[in-house]
């Protein structure tokens, strides 16, 4: 065992203090320490996408981040984007259009499209495909996925429209 | 997959990175995105007792254009090279080959700088460095030298720089005339099969200069001036895209693995440079 060190994390807008040795995964602390078991783990080995969470305005798989890397920064989880009473454009997007089946894989992608849409808030289909490439799906053959993400952005770019 | 433990270290200037290179010498290893690094670590082929994280030091960051001159810190992310809309004009190549680089997630922590140190012949922008004909700027206790890209890959994760050095910037040419990066994968997000890096520049109808790099076809990259030479003067025709493509075969020693036996990756390299010459010829 090394020496644990002190951690500071944003998770969600909370603050969060811990120990922790420098060796963890960014994923198994937000899963076995602060019980935010959204981020899922698929392969563990960087392939699937099912771990990504945002750090500091970038999607990343928080199995390939040590905890000791990520001290100081600000994570966002699918937890941190709603609430079950006023879900957000993407989840009901995915809803609506069918864009999940067992769901392992959608926090990751909701996830990870949110941060697609604030880098590129008008997307084409292909950069939507391009963008969400980080991302694995065992069950919906990603069609419905792909219609989801298109949606919310069209929702999401109607709304800022009204908005201005 | 919880790698060995180690002492982790972030320093904030490179003089303290350089001087816990030199208090911990094998032990310590720096990490820049992690992307290939912490992978190794999980599968324990790499042991690191003290991991030095470079993201606090700013000086390894930032893209500058100086005339005809580009020079990447270390540290910019293959995301920030994406992005960058003075690079994509002075080196389009770049972002091209960028974005054939594994997946968005990757590409937000993985840098140019991790990228052509790592020495894993996989790595993509190796070959392209070769193809650019880059300076490497490598900073150690005896101050820092210069090495070129084409001079700094000796074999498979073995490089000119040596353990106590940390490389700091890359700096290549401004790119004229026509380029292509093309890539053969087995599915979006992996290693090369084979990849091609192909600058080109056309005077009248015929090519007037040509550089040409492969990548995954070798234990390093390689840069085969034989290919380039057997374009020159010609209207890069289908003769001539054969003699490169002949030249270039020479040049290459693939190794049978999951991508493939010998006979398949020799076949996919031709494919691929043949479409590079194509596409950077009609770019030109
Ligand atoms: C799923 C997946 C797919 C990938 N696909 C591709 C691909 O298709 N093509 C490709 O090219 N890469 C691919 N990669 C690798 C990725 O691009 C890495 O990010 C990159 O190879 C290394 O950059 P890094 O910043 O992450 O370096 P790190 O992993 O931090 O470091 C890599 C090595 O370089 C050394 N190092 C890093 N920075 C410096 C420095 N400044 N000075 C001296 N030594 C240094 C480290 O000590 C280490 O040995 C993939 C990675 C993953 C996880
Ligand atoms: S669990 Fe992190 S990429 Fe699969
Ligand atoms: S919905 Fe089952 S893995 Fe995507």
């Amino acid at each position: 065992m090394s020496k644990k060190m002190q951690i500071t994390l944003t998770v969600n807008g909370e603050a969060q203090d811990l120990l922790a040795e420098p060796r963890e995964l960014l994923i198994h602390v937000l899963r076995e320490r602060l019980n935010i078991t959204g981020p899922h783990i698929g392969c563990e080995t960087s392939h699937c996408g099912a771990c990504t969470v945002t750090m500091d305005g970038k999607s990343v798989k928080s199995c390939t981040v040590f905890v000791a890397q990520a001290n100081g920064a600000s994570i966002t989880t699918i937890e941190g984007i709603s609430t079950p009473d006023s879900l957000h454009v993407l989840q009901n997007a995915f809803r609506e259009h069918h864009g999940l089946q067992c769901g392992f894989c959608t926090p990751g992608m909701i996830t990870r499209a949110i941060q697609l849409l604030e880098d590129n808030p008008n997307p084409t289909e292909e950069e939507v495909r391009f963008g969400m490439a980080g991302n694995l799906c065992r069950c919906t053959g990603y069609q419905n996925i792909v219609k989801s993400v298109l949606a919310a952005a069209t929702e999401m770019s109607a709304a800022r429209e009204a908005a201005e | 997959m919880i790698p060995a433990a180690f002492d982790y270290h972030r320093p904030d200037s490179l003089q303290d990175a350089l001087g816990l290179l030199q208090t911990h010498g094998e032990d310590a290893r720096v990490m820049a995105g992690g992307h290939s690094l912490i992978p190794m670590m999980k599968l324990r082929m790499a042991e690191v007792p003290h991991l030095i994280d470079l993201q606090a030091i700013t000086g390894l960051r930032g893209i500058t254009i100086d005339g005809a001159t580009l020079r990447l810190g270390a540290m910019v992310t293959q995301h920030e090279i994406i992005e960058h809309a003075g690079l994509s004009c002075a080196a389009p190549i770049l972002r091209e080959a960028a974005l054939q680089i594994a997946d968005p997630q990757v590409r937000y922590m993985g840098t140019i700088g991790g990228n052509v140190a790592n020495g894993d012949p996989g790595n993509d922008m190796p070959g392209l460095m070769q193809c650019l004909g880059a300076e490497f700027t490598l900073v150690g206790p005896d101050g820092t030298r210069s090495v070129a890209a084409r001079a700094f890959y000796e074999a498979a994760y073995m490089t000119a720089r040596t353990d106590d050095e940390i490389l700091t910037a890359i700096s290549f040419p401004a790119t004229t005339g026509g380029y292509a990066y093309e890539k053969q994968k087995r599915k979006i997000g992996d290693y090369a099969t084979a990849a091609a890096a192909v600058l080109l520049t056309r005077k009248g109808g015929t090519c007037a200069s040509a550089s040409i790099a492969m990548t995954n076809l070798s234990d390093v990259p390689v840069w085969s001036e034989a290919a380039a030479q057997a374009l020159v003067g010609t209207a890069c025709d289908d003769t001539a895209i054969k003699a490169a493509m002949a030249a270039m075969d020479a040049d290459i020693d693939p190794g049978e693995d999951n991508r493939g036996p010998v006979a398949f990756k020799r076949h996919v390299a031709g494919v691929i440079l043949s479409r590079a010459i194509s596409r950077a010829w009609s770019r030109t």
